[in-house]
């Protein structure tokens, strides 16, 4: 096990971040990741890997970063006009903010699925295979089909909708709408796929099987996670970094997180005393 | 899943090479669609552009006139042959021999009677009234001769502004050879000038393209609007604030809603055979009247003031309202001290745009008998009256080349005043806007 | 203008009046304007209210009323032999005096009685116009002294004035229902008596309209016939043209400025798109028929086409090119309905800009778009000027779009314009192809807002 990036909040302006570059088995790597949007800097300095094959998931009080963070990983804060990123993000050794890196090429690898269920207003079948038809992934409709029955029963779905796969992927319950979405990511085949507080509009049954699945999809894939309920991120991670106003507190393995938080901030937020 | 694995390596490793291998073609139909929608963009543009420069380029012309500089003799036998000065029968005397015999002493070996009344021709009939109104204005002119300018007729105006092609053959165009050699004869002799064309800003209408005019037409714009404008701001703002305000919400109030919106979508003709049928044939208000027309246009513009003033008032926040009600104001009170005169920009924006479609509109004057041959300039808002835009219609419509270039400048004169119109609404749209 | 100046009078009054009022108001409570019920300011526009309104509404009826009695009474006056007359007829005489009465051009030497019943007219409108005058004078001063004797420490002035204006906001919302009442009884009602002459189904279905119907009772072979299919195939015609104009060029110029342009490009290019509806259509009329319609038919003519000097092509294209910010500013309203997290879902799947918005935008937007497309061709097909001066009269019955086809408004301004008698049948049709254009665009607007509302809820 590697050492792990504590970062003392008060003593980060100067400090090199040690023992970032040494790791190899590290999917992504953010070097001293800065973000503004327009005079706000909303994320500082943070400096950060993620491990393949490992749910690594973020905590931290609302407005913290968290989410801006993990939009960084697939460049989905280029659609925001006033955003401006600066450091570097590298994955598997190549910095995704190169601008000869492309960032439709970019986010085929690294899936997102969103806080608030976002099925097209399609069908079941359109919204899955949605990914593998603009990247041109299945060669003729037998593939395609296959794509998607795969997908579908990868995210747990296909018993409860195979029989309706024309039906609009909107009619569907909030639960299923959000596999429905983490399908429509990995028809793709991602590398990585990054998850901002998926189960937050959910009730805790729809929860509980989205949890189940993420467990399931870290064989395949390297999973980020986004989310403000502490024992989801215990349940579902390996690692978990913890991010306080717009800083990296301190990220290591999640038990060693929950039960003995080197910083004093993690401390009081995971006992509750803020938050 | 294993297949996939089998063929290249991970799924993701596939699904990397795939991508990469179809990017380029998807890139291509990105750009292809980008330039679509700015070669819509250009091609409204464009099409706008071609649409001004069509209009100014025909129509600038029409602001000066060729003039011709007559000799003409006041003659007392002519002017006055009873020697009284009764100004109402020198009103009605034969100004028209004046200016042929001037024209005529110009060119004295023209003899033929024919020929003469070609010459005649040259210059506008609207002469006679030029020296009419200059003896009226100098009595002493009389039993003396002078030098005048005179309009000259619409086709010497069209060739001296090169709208009729000299190398066309002779049958081919309305000025024939010998004309031509008289006009140029006079241009020779500095007898020939194109000068400011007043007429066309203080005339009426004529038959008569170098003496038609806007005046009458603009005069009638504008009692019209004003017509519409006492009755559409005061009905438009009380509706408003009666349905944002005041009214329960209910059936009722639901219905008046959707019919104000169903009334927005109306064809403008519709409104045209409401005011011929109702205020025509059955209260009998006279055909061709800027107060009918008035009318009509209220009732078209209603719906537009409604909508914009309701959106206005809507946009006062509640706070307001709360406030004024907790000191003690009637609810009436709170509207007319507190959330109207807050409102009012968005209103008066509403209204100014709502006026300027107003002015700008044709179709339902034409059935109210706006579209009249009408010379003189109307007086007040029963008199037989034309508004501009249907100036323009009749003006388009007429077969004389000359109003072509009179029809363009007429649009550019409403096109100035809408654009007056727009940038007034600009204006206090971006002076008074609220942010709340 | 003598009622103008009445309205002016009356104004005056009841600014004095209202100077009246709160000086009494003042007078009435010296020193202790507090314990007033109301403030000075209500008690003037009480009394000017008083003084102002019941002498506006005599005035005003008594204009509406006035000419149907006077007709009346000088139609009634005329020597026997005329009420035997045919209805057109008398309304041709009723002209005469009329003109004759004010004093218009008329032609020949009127007849004695005509020139009695003008000389009645006359006397009739002056007797009225003095009695009106009087009526109202004696109405104000009245009702401002009424209300000047009521003033007093406990009037409630302002209540009474705040009841009237109530009033009169209830009355102006009625003006909207009112409009649209007169408009569908309007033309029910000359489009019956039409379908009295002219049966409904060989209007609607007929193959066959000129409208020349014969000038004296004796003319023979020109009994006009009214089948309105030919219209009504124009008038989709034009339309059609214009929406294959406007639609696209609409549409990709929405999504253009909506998710493409440079916030500085949609500054600048944004209004000035936003001026072509702003033009007047008279404008675009004459550039259809002077510029654009030559321009295709030399086009055509240059690759051996015969194209008429009024093609419905000319006038579809200008039309749709007015149309165009009408369609942009609908379509740029429902793309924006459409919520972010929409085109998040598309991008973070590795979609590329046009690929979201012509795969999720747009069909998700695509109900809105089809509403707005509704008003649009609501909006062609009531078009006017730009017909009636790019599209000619032939009536017709053809689809080639380099053909002149004729349109219903086209058709209503001709047979309304110049000089007939109103009862024709050739005027009444005018009201019959109104009524179809009232309903069909009406069913048009219903539609799309239904359609337009649907989508809205969808995403709220």
């Amino acid at each position: 096990m590697e050492k792990a990036n504590v970062r003392e909040a008060r003593e980060t302006t100067s400090e090199t971040p040690e023992g970032t570059t040494a790791v190899t088995d590290a999917k992504i790597q953010a070097v001293r990741t800065n973000v503004h949007y327009g005079d706000k800097h909303a994320l500082k300095d943070v400096t950060l890997d993620i491990r393949a094959g490992e749910v690594t998931s973020f905590i931290g009080p609302s407005g913290c970063g968290k989410s801006t963070f993990l939009r960084c990983l697939n460049r989905m804060n280029d659609t925001i006009d006033s955003c401006r990123v600066s450091g570097t993000v590298r994955m598997d050794g190549e910095d995704i903010y190169d601008p000869k890196i492309d960032v439709v090429q970019l986010r085929a690898r690294v899936g997102m699925v969103f806080q608030k269920p976002n099925p097209f207003p399609k069908s079941i079948y359109d919204n899955i295979a949605y990914g593998p038809r603009i990247h041109g992934l299945a060669a003729n409709k037998d593939e395609l089909d296959e794509i998607v029955v795969t997908s579908l029963e990868k995210a747990g779905l296909l018993a409860e909708v195979k029989d309706r796969m024309e039906a609009p992927g909107t009619g569907l319950s909030g639960g299923q709408q959000q596999r429905l979405c983490i399908a429509r990511a990995i028809a793709v085949s991602p590398e990585v796929i990054l998850m901002d507080e998926p189960c937050s509009a959910l009730d805790p049954i729809a929860t509980a099987k989205i949890e189940e699945l993420i467990d399931e999809l870290r064989e395949n894939y390297t999973i980020v996670i986004v989310t403000h309920s502490m024992q989801q991120a215990a349940r579902v991670s390996q690692r978990t970094a913890f991010f306080h106003l717009g800083e990296l507190i301190e990220v290591g393995d999640t038990e060693q997180i929950f039960t003995n938080p080197r910083h004093k901030l993690t401390q009081g937020y995971i006992t509750g005393r803020f938050g | 899943m294993s297949e996939m694995t089998a063929v290249s390596g991970t799924p993701g490793r596939r699904t990397r090479d795939l991508v990469a291998a179809g990017i380029g073609r998807r890139y291509r139909a990105e750009r292809r669609f980008r330039i679509f929608g700015l070669v819509a963009i250009a091609s409204a543009l464009v099409f706008m552009a071609l649409l001004f420069m069509s209009i100014i380029g025909k129509g600038y012309s029409a602001f000066v006139q060729t003039e011709i500089r007559l000799p003409v003799a006041y003659a007392v036998s002519v002017i006055d042959p009873d020697g009284t000065r009764n100004l109402d029968d020198m009103r009605r005397a034969n100004y028209g021999k004046l200016y042929r015999d001037g024209i005529q002493s110009l060119f004295p070996d023209v003899t033929s009677r024919q020929d003469r009344r070609v010459l005649n021709g040259l210059v506008s009939s609207g002469a006679s009234f030029q020296i009419r109104d200059a003896v009226f204005e100098d009595q002493s002119l009389i039993g003396k001769s002078g030098e005048i300018w005179v309009p000259a007729s619409d086709d010497v105006d069209m060739l001296v502004k090169g709208k009729i092609d000299r190398n066309l053959p002779e049958s081919a165009r309305r000025v024939s050879d010998q004309e031509i050699a008289w006009i140029d004869a006079l241009e020779k002799d500095g007898r020939l000038a194109t000068r400011f064309n007043w007429r066309f800003f203080t005339n009426g209408d004529s038959r008569e393209p170098e003496l038609a005019g806007i005046w009458g037409a603009v005069v009638g714009s504008f009692l019209t609007m004003i017509v519409t404008l006492a009755l559409s701001f005061p009905l438009g703002v009380a509706t408003a604030v009666y349905l944002e305000e005041f009214a329960p919400k209910n059936r009722w109030t639901d219905i008046i809603e959707v019919n104000i919106n169903n009334l927005a979508a109306i064809p403008s003709i519709v409104f045209g055979l409401l005011g011929l049928a109702v205020f025509l044939q059955f209260f009998g208000l006279p055909r061709s009247a800027p107060v009918v027309g008035g009318l009509v246009l209220t009732l078209m513009t209603l719906p537009t003031i409604i909508i914009a003033a309701r959106v206005s008032l809507k946009s006062v926040p509640p706070s307001i309202r709360e406030a004024a009600l907790g000191l003690g104001a009637s609810k009436m009170q709170m509207v007319t001290n507190d959330v109207l005169p807050l409102a009012m920009p968005g209103i008066l924006t509403g209204t100014i745009i709502g006026m300027g479609r107003a002015l700008g509109e044709t179709a339902p004057l034409l059935m109210i008998g706006m579209v009249a041959f009408i010379v003189d300039i109307p007086g007040g808002f029963h008199d037989p009256a034309t508004v501009l835009p249907v100036q323009i219609y009749i003006w388009a419509d007429s077969a004389e080349r000359a109003f072509v270039e009179r029809t363009s400048a007429a649009i550019m004169v409403l096109l100035t005043f809408l654009i007056i119109m727009n940038a007034a609404a600009v204006f206090l749209r971006g002076k008074f806007e609220r942010r709340w | 203008m003598p009622f103008s100046f009445l309205l002016l009078v009356l104004a005056a009054l009841a600014v004095v009046s209202y100077r009246f009022g709160t000086a009494r108001a003042r007078a009435v409570a010296p020193g202790r304007q507090s314990q007033l019920h109301s403030r000075p300011m209500y008690h003037g526009l009480y009394a000017a209210i008083w003084c102002g309104v019941p002498a506006l509404i005599v005035a005003t009826a008594w204009v509406a009323f006035q000419p149907v009695l006077v007709k009346g009474l000088v139609m009634g006056g005329l020597p026997d032999s005329y009420s035997a007359l045919p209805e057109a007829r008398l309304n041709l005489i009723w002209n005469d005096i009329r003109n004759l009465a004010l004093g218009d051009v008329v032609r020949a030497q009127p007849a004695p009685e005509i020139q009695a019943a003008a000389d009645t007219f006359h006397r009739l409108y002056a007797i009225g116009n003095a009695a009106l005058a009087v009526l109202c004078l004696a109405l104000a001063i009245a009702g401002t002294s009424y209300a000047l004797k009521r003033v007093s420490m406990s009037l409630r002035a302002r209540n009474q004035v705040e009841r009237v204006i109530t009033v009169f906001l209830v009355l102006s919302s009625l003006v909207a229902i009112l409009t649209t009442v007169g408009i569908v009884l309007s033309l029910l009602f000359e489009s019956l008596r039409f379908f009295g002459k002219v049966p409904p189904l060989e209007f609607l279905f007929g193959l066959h309209w000129s409208p020349q119907t014969a000038l004296r009772a004796d003319q023979v072979g020109s009994s006009g016939s009214f089948g309105a299919i030919p219209l009504f195939t124009g008038t989709l015609l034009i339309s059609l043209i214009s929406m294959c104009v406007a639609v696209p060029v609409g549409l990709m110029s929405a999504i253009y400025m909506s998710e493409y342009a440079h916030r500085k490009f949609r500054a600048v290019a944004k209004p000035l798109l936003e001026i072509l509806a702003g033009i007047p259509t008279v404008v675009y009329g004459f550039f259809a028929a002077l510029t654009v319609a030559p321009f295709i038919r030399r086009l055509g003519e240059g690759v051996g086409l015969s194209v008429a000097s009024e093609s419905a092509l000319a006038a579809g294209l200008v039309m749709g090119v007015m149309i165009i910010p009408f369609v942009s500013s609908i379509s740029d309203d429902v793309i924006n309905a459409v919520p972010q997290s929409m085109r998040d879902g598309a991008y973070a799947l590795g979609a590329t800009k046009s690929e979201t918005i012509r795969n999720v935008i747009v069909p998700a937007a695509l109900p809105g778009i089809v509403g707005g497309v509704l008003l649009a061709v609501s909006r062609a097909i009531g078009e006017t000027m730009i017909v009636v001066m790019a599209a000619g009269l032939s009536a017709n019955l053809t689809f080639n779009p380099l053909d002149a086809v004729t349109t219903v408004t086209v058709q209503i301004v001709t047979l309304l314009t110049g000089d007939q008698e109103f009862d024709s049948a050739k005027t009444l049709a005018a009201f019959a192809l109104g009524l179809v254009l009232f309903c069909v665009t009406l069913g048009l607007n219903i539609l799309a807002l239904h359609v337009v509302r649907k989508y809205r809820e969808q995403y709220e």
